[in-house]
């Protein structure tokens, strides 16, 4: 008889369907700060997780559906006593690695009253999931954001719904041509969309670059408000993406000609780091997780508040057009052919490697 | 050291064209995307008259 782990969420893979998911990899699942000493739950590649903090501060991933009728453990009156979580509808208790510890009105503890737990790491301000077997997780690579949590930056951040699904936002962020479109008046100036691309694929580090640099550009409102610059910029756009999950924009804001210095020094220049996670909630919709840092005004509150409400908004922008788009997507016969321009050679290179890691 | 291998596109300055460079040094010439990266990804076997090939103006 083949044996089935008690409490492991009954996936579409289990279920022999071909799942969009792409496994064994490590996830965003949270900000650091959403994890505490309140039951919290988030649904990564389709996998309901229970997230909570030790007393000691570390964070325990498990699945979020009680063994025994799978009641939510992240719904009330489920709690933590200690370092084990309540059942809140008949008692079931589990240590923080997901081991149950006890059962209502009897000592004996059924042998697969287990819960799926997840190996999970902080690093650079998120909580890291990895989705896959656990085996795999350590030799997996977790790609890194340290400006997120390193001295001499500044950083706000969130994390907006996205009702679409992740390939939909990893087309938008590979090609920021859409800025003067979509985010014009924000980020988006004619230069983004007329300046030419270079796109690098790193096989061995599984990464993807697209670069855009334009030496005399309008300055949009998002940096002339942030920056104080008032004219013409040089402006660079160097996008790093680590498949499925980080997206870091190295974003160069300086006056128009201001280059940095031969031995690599930027005195000048504004630097931001504009970090995505791109986390499959369902097959259908994404957590978008948006951070921007930024190595200058870093005690400004006010700069903090702008850029917060700002690329809040332009995030916001591109959450309408691609849940729209997921709704056309959805009611659409098959067989739709699309059409791809240079813009895109990105964007085809990171399909290309989410292709090769299903 | 050995050099990393990477792929790489231009999209050449004031043109329409894409300049594709293969990590074993193979270079094209092409307008259209998809067909560049299957000449790329077509490596060690690129196909020196396939239709994405063009002669650098």
């Amino acid at each position: 008889m083949r044996k089935r782990r008690t409490g492991r969420p009954v996936t579409a893979v289990t279920l022999g369907r071909m799942s969009e998911f792409v496994r064994n990899q490590w996830y965003v699942a949270a900000y650091g700060r959403e994890i505490g000493r309140e039951l919290f739950s988030r649904t990564v590649c389709g996998e309901s997780i229970l997230f909570w903090r030790t007393e000691a501060g570390a964070v325990a991933a498990m699945s979020d559906r009680c063994v025994h009728r799978r009641f939510p453990l992240s719904q009330a009156p489920s709690h933590l006593v200690g370092d084990t979580v309540v059942c809140g509808y008949h008692g079931f208790t589990y240590d923080q690695g997901g081991a149950c510890v006890a059962v209502p009105g009897q000592t004996r503890i059924p042998r697969t009253a287990r819960l799926t737990s997840y190996p999970v790491t902080e690093l650079d301000g998120f909580v890291w999931v990895f989705i896959g077997e656990p085996d795999n997780a350590e030799k997996t690579r977790i790609p890194r954001a340290p400006w997120l949590d390193m001295p001499g930056w500044t950083t706000v951040s969130g994390m907006e719904p996205l009702a679409a699904r992740h390939s939909l936002l990893m087309d938008n962020l590979l090609d920021l041509s859409h800025e003067t479109y979509l985010h014009g008046g924000y980020i988006g100036t004619p230069e983004v969309a007329e300046t030419p691309i270079v796109t690098r694929v790193d096989e061995e580090a599984g990464v993807v670059h697209v670069s855009r640099h334009m030496a005399d550009a309008a300055c949009p409102p998002f940096y002339q408000k942030s920056t104080g610059i008032t004219g013409r910029i040089t402006r660079w756009q160097d996008i790093e993406f680590t498949p499925p999950c980080l997206y870091l924009l190295h974003s160069r804001i300086a006056p128009a000609g201001v280059l940095p210095n031969a031995d690599g020094t930027d005195p000048d220049g504004f630097h931001v780091e504009v970090v995505y996670a791109l986390t499959p909630e369902t097959e259908t919709s994404t957590h978008d997780f948006w951070a921007v840092a930024r190595d200058f005004a870093l005690e400004d509150q006010g700069v903090s508040d702008f850029l917060a409400e700002n690329n809040r908004t332009v995030v916001l922008q591109d959450v309408t057009a691609l849940n729209v788009l997921e709704q056309v997507i959805a009611t659409e016969p098959d067989g739709y052919q699309e059409l791809s321009i240079n813009i895109d050679t990105g964007g085809l290179a990171a399909r290309r490697m989410m292709a090769k890691l299903r | 050291m050995t050099a990393r291998k990477m792929l790489q596109v231009d999209w050449v300055p004031g043109s329409d064209q894409l300049r594709g460079r293969c990590h074993c040094g193979a270079e094209t010439i092409a307008e259209d995307p998809v067909a560049m990266w299957q000449w790329l990804l077509a490596h060690p076997n690129h196909q020196d008259h396939s239709p994405v090939r063009e002669e650098a103006a």
